[in-house]
Protein backbone atom coordinates (compact mmCIF):
# COMPACT_ATOMS: atom_id res chain seq x y z
CA UNK A 1 0.00 0.00 0.00
CA UNK A 2 2.70 2.22 0.95
CA UNK A 3 4.71 1.46 -2.22
CA UNK A 4 2.03 2.20 -4.07
CA UNK A 5 1.11 5.49 -2.81
CA UNK A 6 5.02 6.10 -3.46
CA UNK A 7 4.94 5.24 -6.81
CA UNK A 8 1.41 7.19 -7.74
CA UNK A 9 2.95 10.38 -5.94
CA UNK A 10 6.08 9.85 -8.42
CA UNK A 11 4.41 9.01 -11.74
CA UNK A 12 2.11 12.30 -10.70
CA UNK A 13 5.32 13.87 -10.10
CA UNK A 14 6.87 13.35 -13.54
CA UNK A 15 4.02 14.51 -15.41
CA UNK A 16 3.43 17.38 -13.44
CA UNK A 17 6.90 18.34 -14.67
CA UNK A 18 6.15 17.83 -18.29
CA UNK A 19 3.53 20.24 -17.93
CA UNK A 20 5.53 22.79 -16.04
CA UNK A 21 6.77 22.83 -19.46
CA UNK A 22 4.45 24.87 -20.80
CA UNK A 23 3.37 27.55 -18.01
CA UNK A 24 0.98 29.74 -20.27
CA UNK A 25 -1.01 26.82 -21.26
CA UNK A 26 -0.84 25.75 -18.19
CA UNK A 27 -2.46 28.30 -16.84
CA UNK A 28 -4.90 28.76 -19.01
CA UNK A 29 -6.26 25.41 -18.53
CA UNK A 30 -6.51 25.84 -14.58
CA UNK A 31 -8.53 28.75 -15.07
CA UNK A 32 -10.53 26.67 -17.59
CA UNK A 33 -11.88 24.31 -15.75
CA UNK A 34 -12.51 26.12 -12.63
CA UNK A 35 -14.78 28.46 -14.83
CA UNK A 36 -16.51 25.30 -16.78
CA UNK A 37 -17.13 24.08 -13.22
CA UNK A 38 -18.25 27.35 -12.16
CA UNK A 39 -21.08 27.10 -14.43
CA UNK A 40 -23.31 25.01 -12.90
CA UNK A 41 -22.95 27.31 -9.58
CA UNK A 42 -24.07 30.26 -12.03
CA UNK A 43 -26.98 27.81 -12.84
CA UNK A 44 -27.91 27.31 -8.91
CA UNK A 45 -27.83 30.90 -8.63
CA UNK A 46 -29.96 32.04 -11.71
CA UNK A 47 -32.35 29.81 -10.65
CA UNK A 48 -32.20 31.18 -7.14
CA UNK A 49 -32.83 35.04 -8.61
CA UNK A 50 -37.09 33.24 -9.80
CA UNK A 51 -37.42 31.61 -6.47
CA UNK A 52 -36.49 31.56 -2.47
CA UNK A 53 -36.41 27.99 -2.44
CA UNK A 54 -35.87 24.84 -4.82
CA UNK A 55 -37.54 22.11 -3.83
CA UNK A 56 -37.79 23.12 -0.17
CA UNK A 57 -34.09 24.09 0.48
CA UNK A 58 -32.41 27.42 0.45
CA UNK A 59 -29.57 28.56 -1.45
CA UNK A 60 -27.07 28.44 1.26
CA UNK A 61 -28.23 25.02 1.89
CA UNK A 62 -28.11 24.05 -1.53
CA UNK A 63 -24.56 25.89 -1.59
CA UNK A 64 -23.69 23.15 0.62
CA UNK A 65 -25.03 20.32 -1.33
CA UNK A 66 -22.96 21.57 -4.39
CA UNK A 67 -19.80 22.31 -2.32
CA UNK A 68 -19.80 19.26 -0.47
CA UNK A 69 -20.56 16.95 -3.87
CA UNK A 70 -18.46 19.18 -5.53
CA UNK A 71 -15.07 18.92 -3.55
CA UNK A 72 -15.66 14.92 -3.31
CA UNK A 73 -16.08 14.95 -6.96
CA UNK A 74 -13.02 16.89 -7.56
CA UNK A 75 -10.28 15.08 -5.04
CA UNK A 76 -11.50 11.35 -6.96
CA UNK A 77 -11.48 13.15 -10.04
CA UNK A 78 -7.81 14.72 -9.14
CA UNK A 79 -6.91 11.42 -7.79
CA UNK A 80 -7.81 8.95 -10.72
CA UNK A 81 -10.18 10.61 -12.91
CA UNK A 82 -7.87 9.37 -15.86
CA UNK A 83 -8.91 5.69 -15.59
CA UNK A 84 -11.80 6.63 -18.09
CA UNK A 85 -9.16 6.19 -20.54
CA UNK A 86 -8.68 2.82 -20.11
CA UNK A 87 -11.01 2.33 -23.58
CA UNK A 88 -8.91 4.02 -25.58
CA UNK A 89 -6.08 2.26 -24.35
CA UNK A 90 -7.52 -1.10 -25.23
CA UNK A 91 -8.53 0.07 -28.14
CA UNK A 92 -4.87 1.50 -29.58
CA UNK A 93 -3.35 -1.57 -27.74
CA UNK A 94 -1.31 0.71 -25.44
CA UNK A 95 -2.51 -1.24 -22.50
CA UNK A 96 -0.64 -3.61 -23.43
CA UNK A 97 2.41 -1.78 -22.94
CA UNK A 98 0.99 -0.58 -19.73
CA UNK A 99 0.44 -4.28 -18.51
CA UNK A 100 4.57 -4.94 -19.51
CA UNK A 101 5.54 -2.61 -16.73
CA UNK A 102 6.03 -3.76 -13.07
CA UNK A 103 3.73 -1.27 -11.75
CA UNK A 104 -0.22 -1.58 -11.30
CA UNK A 105 -1.88 -0.87 -14.77
CA UNK A 106 -5.01 1.43 -12.40
CA UNK A 107 -2.13 3.49 -11.20
CA UNK A 108 -0.61 4.25 -14.22
CA UNK A 109 -4.12 5.37 -15.98
CA UNK A 110 -4.43 7.24 -12.89
CA UNK A 111 -1.34 9.40 -13.29
CA UNK A 112 -1.06 9.83 -16.89
CA UNK A 113 -1.13 13.45 -17.85
CA UNK A 114 -1.10 14.40 -14.07
CA UNK A 115 -1.19 18.35 -13.98
CA UNK A 116 -2.41 20.99 -11.69
CA UNK A 117 -5.52 21.55 -14.44
CA UNK A 118 -6.75 18.55 -12.01
CA UNK A 119 -6.88 21.38 -9.33
CA UNK A 120 -9.28 23.95 -11.57
CA UNK A 121 -12.43 21.98 -10.34
CA UNK A 122 -11.30 21.90 -6.24
CA UNK A 123 -10.69 25.76 -6.07
CA UNK A 124 -14.28 26.98 -6.76
CA UNK A 125 -15.99 23.89 -5.38
CA UNK A 126 -13.84 24.39 -2.16
CA UNK A 127 -14.79 27.90 -1.93
CA UNK A 128 -18.35 27.60 -2.17
CA UNK A 129 -18.14 24.80 0.52
CA UNK A 130 -16.27 26.76 3.03
CA UNK A 131 -18.79 29.73 1.93
CA UNK A 132 -22.11 27.59 3.21
CA UNK A 133 -20.39 26.17 5.59
CA UNK A 134 -21.07 29.99 7.15
CA UNK A 135 -23.66 30.74 5.96
CA UNK A 136 -26.25 27.95 6.66
CA UNK A 137 -28.93 28.03 9.51
CA UNK A 138 -28.03 25.40 11.76
CA UNK A 139 -26.70 24.85 15.14
CA UNK A 140 -23.13 23.57 14.65
CA UNK A 141 -22.86 20.56 17.46
CA UNK A 142 -19.83 18.90 17.94
CA UNK A 143 -21.40 15.54 16.31
CA UNK A 144 -22.75 17.78 13.37
CA UNK A 145 -19.41 19.43 13.08
CA UNK A 146 -17.82 16.23 12.87
CA UNK A 147 -20.26 14.84 10.30
CA UNK A 148 -18.54 17.37 8.08
CA UNK A 149 -15.28 15.47 7.25
CA UNK A 150 -17.27 12.00 7.66
CA UNK A 151 -18.69 13.09 4.72
CA UNK A 152 -16.42 14.15 2.56
CA UNK A 153 -14.42 10.96 2.92
CA UNK A 154 -17.01 9.17 2.08
CA UNK A 155 -18.15 10.72 -0.95
CA UNK A 156 -14.39 10.90 -2.08
CA UNK A 157 -14.73 7.07 -1.53
CA UNK A 158 -17.80 6.89 -3.20
CA UNK A 159 -16.73 8.51 -6.72
CA UNK A 160 -13.38 7.02 -6.68
CA UNK A 161 -15.10 3.52 -6.33
CA UNK A 162 -18.22 4.90 -9.37
CA UNK A 163 -14.82 6.02 -11.58
CA UNK A 164 -12.82 2.75 -11.33
CA UNK A 165 -16.26 0.86 -11.94
CA UNK A 166 -16.88 3.28 -15.04
CA UNK A 167 -14.26 2.03 -15.81
CA UNK A 168 -13.83 -1.77 -15.46
CA UNK A 169 -17.17 -1.59 -17.71
CA UNK A 170 -14.85 -0.53 -20.94
CA UNK A 171 -13.32 -3.92 -20.08
CA UNK A 172 -16.68 -5.49 -21.03
CA UNK A 173 -17.52 -2.75 -24.05
CA UNK A 174 -14.40 -0.95 -25.20
CA UNK A 175 -16.48 1.99 -26.47
CA UNK A 176 -18.78 2.30 -23.46
CA UNK A 177 -17.16 5.37 -21.65
CA UNK A 178 -19.78 7.77 -22.39
CA UNK A 179 -22.35 5.39 -21.00
CA UNK A 180 -19.77 5.32 -17.42
CA UNK A 181 -19.79 8.92 -17.87
CA UNK A 182 -24.13 8.55 -16.53
CA UNK A 183 -22.52 7.15 -12.97
CA UNK A 184 -19.43 9.46 -12.67
CA UNK A 185 -20.29 13.28 -14.60
CA UNK A 186 -24.21 12.43 -13.57
CA UNK A 187 -23.49 11.29 -10.14
CA UNK A 188 -21.57 14.69 -9.76
CA UNK A 189 -24.32 16.75 -11.62
CA UNK A 190 -27.30 14.72 -9.45
CA UNK A 191 -25.21 15.04 -6.05
CA UNK A 192 -25.14 19.23 -6.45
CA UNK A 193 -29.30 18.99 -6.06
CA UNK A 194 -31.51 18.01 -2.97
CA UNK A 195 -32.24 14.76 -3.88
CA UNK A 196 -35.58 14.37 -2.61
CA UNK A 197 -36.53 17.05 -5.71
CA UNK A 198 -36.12 13.97 -8.18
CA UNK A 199 -38.99 12.24 -6.13
CA UNK A 200 -38.92 9.38 -3.92
CA UNK A 201 -38.75 6.63 -6.51
CA UNK A 202 -35.47 8.16 -7.77
CA UNK A 203 -34.79 8.70 -3.98
CA UNK A 204 -34.85 5.34 -3.25
CA UNK A 205 -32.54 4.04 -6.02
CA UNK A 206 -30.57 6.46 -5.15
CA UNK A 207 -29.84 5.12 -2.28
CA UNK A 208 -30.31 1.75 -2.64
CA UNK A 209 -29.37 0.61 -5.80
CA UNK A 210 -26.70 3.66 -6.65
CA UNK A 211 -25.70 4.62 -3.63
CA UNK A 212 -25.11 8.66 -4.63
CA UNK A 213 -27.26 9.44 -1.44
CA UNK A 214 -24.28 8.73 0.70
CA UNK A 215 -22.45 11.13 -1.05
CA UNK A 216 -23.63 14.43 0.52
CA UNK A 217 -27.62 14.16 1.14
CA UNK A 218 -27.81 11.50 3.94
CA UNK A 219 -25.11 13.35 6.36
CA UNK A 220 -26.02 16.84 4.82
CA UNK A 221 -29.56 15.82 6.22
CA UNK A 222 -28.18 15.65 9.49
CA UNK A 223 -25.69 18.61 9.38
CA UNK A 224 -29.09 20.65 8.73
CA UNK A 225 -31.26 19.02 10.97
CA UNK A 226 -33.51 18.11 8.56
CA UNK A 227 -35.76 14.68 8.49
CA UNK A 228 -35.19 12.35 6.16
CA UNK A 229 -38.39 11.87 3.34
CA UNK A 230 -37.51 8.36 3.25
CA UNK A 231 -38.09 8.20 6.82
CA UNK A 232 -34.75 5.77 7.17
CA UNK A 233 -32.81 5.50 10.58
CA UNK A 234 -30.51 8.03 11.85
CA UNK A 235 -27.73 5.71 11.17
CA UNK A 236 -27.93 5.73 7.71
CA UNK A 237 -26.79 10.00 8.04
CA UNK A 238 -23.21 8.34 9.38
CA UNK A 239 -23.24 5.58 6.95
CA UNK A 240 -21.15 7.03 4.16
CA UNK A 241 -17.48 5.76 5.11
CA UNK A 242 -19.13 2.36 5.57
CA UNK A 243 -20.58 2.77 1.87
CA UNK A 244 -17.87 3.85 0.77
CA UNK A 245 -15.40 0.85 1.50
CA UNK A 246 -18.00 -1.63 0.45
CA UNK A 247 -18.43 0.04 -3.05
CA UNK A 248 -14.83 0.11 -3.33
CA UNK A 249 -14.34 -3.55 -2.91
CA UNK A 250 -17.64 -4.02 -5.20
CA UNK A 251 -15.07 -1.73 -7.70
CA UNK A 252 -11.64 -3.79 -6.87
CA UNK A 253 -13.26 -6.95 -7.45
CA UNK A 254 -15.03 -5.52 -11.26
CA UNK A 255 -11.60 -4.24 -12.01
CA UNK A 256 -9.70 -7.20 -11.57
CA UNK A 257 -12.21 -9.62 -13.13
CA UNK A 258 -12.07 -7.32 -16.28
CA UNK A 259 -8.09 -7.39 -16.11
CA UNK A 260 -7.90 -10.75 -15.70
CA UNK A 261 -10.26 -11.48 -18.84
CA UNK A 262 -8.71 -8.69 -21.17
CA UNK A 263 -7.47 -10.02 -24.08
CA UNK A 264 -5.32 -8.03 -25.94
CA UNK A 265 -6.59 -6.65 -29.24
CA UNK A 266 -5.02 -8.89 -31.03
CA UNK A 267 -3.73 -8.29 -34.90
CA UNK B 1 -21.42 19.61 -56.08
CA UNK B 2 -21.70 16.23 -56.73
CA UNK B 3 -18.35 16.01 -54.72
CA UNK B 4 -19.51 17.60 -51.16
CA UNK B 5 -22.75 15.37 -52.00
CA UNK B 6 -19.53 12.41 -52.10
CA UNK B 7 -17.87 14.00 -48.93
CA UNK B 8 -21.21 14.40 -46.79
CA UNK B 9 -22.28 10.91 -47.96
CA UNK B 10 -18.81 9.14 -46.92
CA UNK B 11 -18.85 11.15 -43.51
CA UNK B 12 -21.93 10.02 -42.36
CA UNK B 13 -21.17 6.12 -42.99
CA UNK B 14 -17.25 6.86 -41.56
CA UNK B 15 -19.49 8.13 -38.16
CA UNK B 16 -22.05 5.34 -38.38
CA UNK B 17 -19.13 2.95 -37.84
CA UNK B 18 -18.93 3.72 -34.16
CA UNK B 19 -22.72 2.94 -32.99
CA UNK B 20 -21.72 1.52 -29.70
CA UNK B 21 -19.80 4.60 -28.71
CA UNK B 22 -23.05 6.54 -29.93
CA UNK B 23 -25.49 4.19 -28.31
CA UNK B 24 -23.49 4.80 -25.24
CA UNK B 25 -23.62 8.47 -25.06
CA UNK B 26 -27.11 8.47 -25.89
CA UNK B 27 -27.82 6.40 -23.05
CA UNK B 28 -25.86 9.35 -21.16
CA UNK B 29 -27.38 12.13 -22.92
CA UNK B 30 -30.55 10.50 -21.64
CA UNK B 31 -29.84 10.20 -17.94
CA UNK B 32 -29.10 13.47 -18.14
CA UNK B 33 -32.01 14.70 -19.55
CA UNK B 34 -33.89 13.30 -16.77
CA UNK B 35 -31.56 14.83 -14.03
CA UNK B 36 -32.26 17.94 -15.40
CA UNK B 37 -36.11 17.71 -15.90
CA UNK B 38 -36.18 17.02 -12.14
CA UNK B 39 -33.95 19.96 -11.20
CA UNK B 40 -36.40 21.69 -13.78
CA UNK B 41 -39.49 20.38 -12.28
CA UNK B 42 -38.90 21.62 -8.96
CA UNK B 43 -38.40 25.25 -10.62
CA UNK B 44 -41.26 25.29 -12.23
CA UNK B 45 -43.10 24.07 -9.37
CA UNK B 46 -42.52 27.39 -7.40
CA UNK B 47 -42.90 29.62 -10.09
CA UNK B 48 -44.91 27.84 -12.52
CA UNK B 49 -45.38 29.86 -15.51
CA UNK B 50 -41.00 31.11 -15.56
CA UNK B 51 -40.33 32.62 -19.07
CA UNK B 52 -43.64 31.68 -20.77
CA UNK B 53 -43.07 27.89 -20.16
CA UNK B 54 -44.89 25.36 -18.08
CA UNK B 55 -43.66 22.17 -16.44
CA UNK B 56 -44.56 20.70 -19.67
CA UNK B 57 -42.22 22.58 -21.77
CA UNK B 58 -39.46 22.80 -19.18
CA UNK B 59 -38.97 19.12 -19.24
CA UNK B 60 -39.34 18.64 -22.78
CA UNK B 61 -37.15 21.14 -23.03
CA UNK B 62 -34.35 19.37 -20.92
CA UNK B 63 -34.84 16.10 -23.25
CA UNK B 64 -34.35 18.65 -26.27
CA UNK B 65 -31.18 19.92 -25.40
CA UNK B 66 -29.72 16.47 -24.73
CA UNK B 67 -31.22 14.97 -28.05
CA UNK B 68 -29.18 18.85 -29.81
CA UNK B 69 -25.60 18.16 -27.62
CA UNK B 70 -24.11 16.25 -30.18
CA UNK B 71 -25.97 17.46 -33.95
CA UNK B 72 -25.25 20.86 -32.61
CA UNK B 73 -21.75 20.02 -31.09
CA UNK B 74 -21.75 21.95 -28.13
CA UNK B 75 -19.25 19.97 -26.58
CA UNK B 76 -17.21 20.24 -29.66
CA UNK B 77 -14.76 22.91 -29.66
CA UNK B 78 -13.80 22.71 -33.03
CA UNK B 79 -13.79 19.93 -36.12
CA UNK B 80 -11.26 17.47 -37.22
CA UNK B 81 -9.50 20.00 -39.36
CA UNK B 82 -7.96 21.63 -36.00
CA UNK B 83 -5.61 18.26 -36.00
CA UNK B 84 -4.31 18.60 -39.90
CA UNK B 85 -3.44 21.93 -39.50
CA UNK B 86 -1.26 21.20 -36.27
CA UNK B 87 0.25 18.04 -38.11
CA UNK B 88 0.56 20.76 -41.36
CA UNK B 89 -1.54 17.45 -43.03
CA UNK B 90 -3.71 20.87 -44.09
CA UNK B 91 -1.27 21.61 -46.67
CA UNK B 92 -2.52 18.22 -48.93
CA UNK B 93 -5.87 20.19 -48.18
CA UNK B 94 -5.25 23.41 -49.41
CA UNK B 95 -4.05 21.52 -52.80
CA UNK B 96 -7.31 19.51 -53.86
CA UNK B 97 -9.45 21.04 -56.57
CA UNK B 98 -12.20 21.57 -53.39
CA UNK B 99 -12.99 24.81 -51.57
CA UNK B 100 -11.33 24.08 -48.07
CA UNK B 101 -14.41 25.57 -45.96
CA UNK B 102 -17.06 24.07 -48.77
CA UNK B 103 -15.34 20.27 -48.15
CA UNK B 104 -15.41 20.32 -43.91
CA UNK B 105 -19.29 21.84 -44.34
CA UNK B 106 -20.15 19.08 -45.96
CA UNK B 107 -18.28 16.62 -43.61
CA UNK B 108 -19.80 17.86 -41.19
CA UNK B 109 -23.61 17.63 -42.45
CA UNK B 110 -22.50 14.10 -42.99
CA UNK B 111 -21.52 14.06 -39.63
CA UNK B 112 -24.78 15.83 -37.96
CA UNK B 113 -27.10 13.40 -40.42
CA UNK B 114 -26.00 10.73 -38.42
CA UNK B 115 -25.74 12.29 -35.27
CA UNK B 116 -29.54 13.37 -35.61
CA UNK B 117 -30.60 9.84 -36.30
CA UNK B 118 -28.90 8.69 -33.44
CA UNK B 119 -28.01 11.14 -30.48
CA UNK B 120 -31.03 12.88 -31.56
CA UNK B 121 -33.80 10.38 -31.03
CA UNK B 122 -32.89 8.22 -28.03
CA UNK B 123 -33.34 10.94 -25.11
CA UNK B 124 -36.73 12.60 -26.35
CA UNK B 125 -37.87 8.42 -27.29
CA UNK B 126 -36.52 7.31 -23.40
CA UNK B 127 -38.05 11.09 -21.80
CA UNK B 128 -41.16 10.20 -23.57
CA UNK B 129 -41.21 6.81 -22.05
CA UNK B 130 -41.92 8.68 -18.17
CA UNK B 131 -42.96 12.34 -19.42
CA UNK B 132 -45.50 13.44 -21.56
CA UNK B 133 -43.61 15.44 -23.33
CA UNK B 134 -44.91 18.30 -25.97
CA UNK B 135 -44.69 17.27 -29.15
CA UNK B 136 -45.74 19.84 -32.23
CA UNK B 137 -48.18 19.43 -34.61
CA UNK B 138 -46.73 17.94 -38.50
CA UNK B 139 -46.34 22.00 -39.51
CA UNK B 140 -44.47 22.15 -36.07
CA UNK B 141 -42.14 19.34 -37.49
CA UNK B 142 -41.42 20.71 -40.48
CA UNK B 143 -40.73 24.52 -38.80
CA UNK B 144 -38.53 22.74 -36.51
CA UNK B 145 -36.52 21.13 -39.18
CA UNK B 146 -35.35 24.27 -40.65
CA UNK B 147 -34.94 25.49 -37.68
CA UNK B 148 -31.90 22.54 -36.65
CA UNK B 149 -30.90 22.92 -40.17
CA UNK B 150 -30.04 26.32 -39.35
CA UNK B 151 -28.36 25.89 -36.01
CA UNK B 152 -26.38 23.03 -37.89
CA UNK B 153 -25.02 25.78 -40.12
CA UNK B 154 -24.46 28.38 -37.36
CA UNK B 155 -22.33 25.97 -35.62
CA UNK B 156 -20.57 24.43 -38.21
CA UNK B 157 -19.70 28.65 -38.54
CA UNK B 158 -18.88 28.71 -34.67
CA UNK B 159 -16.50 25.49 -34.76
CA UNK B 160 -14.39 26.15 -38.35
CA UNK B 161 -13.41 29.61 -37.04
CA UNK B 162 -12.37 27.72 -34.13
CA UNK B 163 -10.26 25.12 -35.83
CA UNK B 164 -9.04 28.45 -37.87
CA UNK B 165 -7.30 30.14 -34.86
CA UNK B 166 -4.60 27.15 -34.59
CA UNK B 167 -3.04 28.55 -37.52
CA UNK B 168 -1.92 31.51 -35.01
CA UNK B 169 -1.94 29.53 -31.93
CA UNK B 170 -0.18 26.85 -31.75
CA UNK B 171 -1.72 25.31 -28.25
CA UNK B 172 -5.57 25.22 -29.27
CA UNK B 173 -6.68 23.93 -25.66
CA UNK B 174 -7.04 27.66 -24.33
CA UNK B 175 -9.23 28.53 -27.37
CA UNK B 176 -11.09 25.38 -26.55
CA UNK B 177 -11.97 26.05 -22.93
CA UNK B 178 -13.54 29.17 -24.25
CA UNK B 179 -15.40 28.28 -26.84
CA UNK B 180 -16.63 25.29 -24.67
CA UNK B 181 -17.64 27.48 -21.90
CA UNK B 182 -19.34 30.03 -23.78
CA UNK B 183 -21.55 27.61 -26.06
CA UNK B 184 -22.52 25.68 -22.97
CA UNK B 185 -23.76 28.40 -21.53
CA UNK B 186 -25.25 30.80 -24.03
CA UNK B 187 -27.09 28.06 -25.49
CA UNK B 188 -29.15 27.16 -22.80
CA UNK B 189 -28.05 23.80 -22.17
CA UNK B 190 -26.81 25.02 -18.36
CA UNK B 191 -30.19 26.78 -17.93
CA UNK B 192 -32.75 27.61 -20.76
CA UNK B 193 -32.49 31.06 -21.71
CA UNK B 194 -35.46 32.30 -21.23
CA UNK B 195 -34.85 32.00 -17.20
CA UNK B 196 -31.88 34.67 -17.47
CA UNK B 197 -32.76 37.44 -15.97
CA UNK B 198 -33.00 40.92 -17.32
CA UNK B 199 -29.77 42.09 -19.26
CA UNK B 200 -28.02 38.91 -19.66
CA UNK B 201 -30.97 37.73 -21.16
CA UNK B 202 -31.68 40.30 -23.74
CA UNK B 203 -27.99 39.84 -24.87
CA UNK B 204 -27.81 36.07 -24.45
CA UNK B 205 -30.80 35.86 -27.07
CA UNK B 206 -28.91 37.90 -29.44
CA UNK B 207 -25.46 36.42 -29.12
CA UNK B 208 -25.28 33.19 -32.02
CA UNK B 209 -24.97 30.37 -29.29
CA UNK B 210 -28.50 31.11 -28.93
CA UNK B 211 -29.27 29.91 -32.41
CA UNK B 212 -28.14 26.98 -31.61
CA UNK B 213 -30.72 24.97 -28.83
CA UNK B 214 -33.11 27.82 -27.12
CA UNK B 215 -34.26 28.74 -30.76
CA UNK B 216 -34.85 25.38 -32.14
CA UNK B 217 -36.25 24.45 -28.85
CA UNK B 218 -38.61 27.46 -28.67
CA UNK B 219 -40.17 26.73 -32.42
CA UNK B 220 -40.68 22.40 -31.01
CA UNK B 221 -42.42 24.23 -28.29
CA UNK B 222 -44.73 26.83 -30.52
CA UNK B 223 -43.53 29.39 -28.24
CA UNK B 224 -42.05 31.08 -31.50
CA UNK B 225 -44.74 31.28 -34.32
CA UNK B 226 -42.76 34.09 -36.65
CA UNK B 227 -40.82 32.10 -38.34
CA UNK B 228 -38.80 34.21 -40.35
CA UNK B 229 -37.46 36.01 -37.73
CA UNK B 230 -36.29 32.96 -36.26
CA UNK B 231 -35.38 31.61 -39.86
CA UNK B 232 -33.47 35.60 -40.62
CA UNK B 233 -31.79 35.59 -37.27
CA UNK B 234 -30.30 32.49 -37.45
CA UNK B 235 -29.45 32.32 -41.01
CA UNK B 236 -27.76 36.26 -40.75
CA UNK B 237 -25.52 34.61 -37.49
CA UNK B 238 -24.69 31.45 -40.33
CA UNK B 239 -24.11 33.76 -43.45
CA UNK B 240 -21.89 36.30 -41.22
CA UNK B 241 -19.62 33.02 -39.65
CA UNK B 242 -19.31 31.28 -42.52
CA UNK B 243 -17.99 34.98 -44.28
CA UNK B 244 -16.01 35.43 -41.54
CA UNK B 245 -14.38 31.53 -41.86
CA UNK B 246 -13.85 32.62 -45.85
CA UNK B 247 -12.04 35.57 -45.34
CA UNK B 248 -9.98 34.19 -42.24
CA UNK B 249 -9.22 31.45 -44.69
CA UNK B 250 -7.94 33.72 -46.95
CA UNK B 251 -5.46 34.93 -44.80
CA UNK B 252 -4.21 31.90 -43.25
CA UNK B 253 -3.55 30.93 -46.85
CA UNK B 254 -0.92 33.42 -46.97
CA UNK B 255 0.60 33.00 -44.08
CA UNK B 256 0.89 28.76 -43.75
CA UNK B 257 4.65 27.95 -44.17
CA UNK B 258 4.90 24.47 -44.45
CA UNK B 259 8.04 22.75 -42.89
CA UNK B 260 9.11 19.80 -45.08
CA UNK B 261 11.21 17.20 -44.18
Amino acid sequence: MVETVRIYLLLAGTWMRSAAQYPASMAMLLVTQAVTTSLDLLAILIMFAHTPRLGGFSLPEVMFLYGSAGVAVSVADIVLGTVERLGEHIRQGTLDTLLLRPVSPLVQIATEDFNPRRMGKLVPTGTVLVLALTRIDTTWTPSRVLTVPLMLAGGIGIFCALWVLSAAWQFAVVDGKQAGNSITYGGAYLTQYPLSVFGREALRGLTWVLPLAFVNWEPALYVLGRPDPLGLPLVFRFASPLVAVVLSAVAALAWRTGLRHYRSTGS
Amino acid sequence: MRLYAWIAAYAFRRYSTYRVAALSAAFTNTIFGFIRAGVLIALWHSRPSLGGYDVTDAVTFSFLTQALIEPVRIFGGSLDLTERIRTGDIAIDLHRPADLQGWWLADDIGRSGFALLSRGTIPLLGGSLVFSLRWPAPAGWAAFAGAVLLALLVSFGLRYLVSLVVFWLHDDRGIHGISLVTSMFFSGLIVPLVVFPGRLGTVAHLLPWAALIQLPADVFLGKRTDLLHVYAFQAGWAVALIAAGRLLTMTARRRLVVNGG
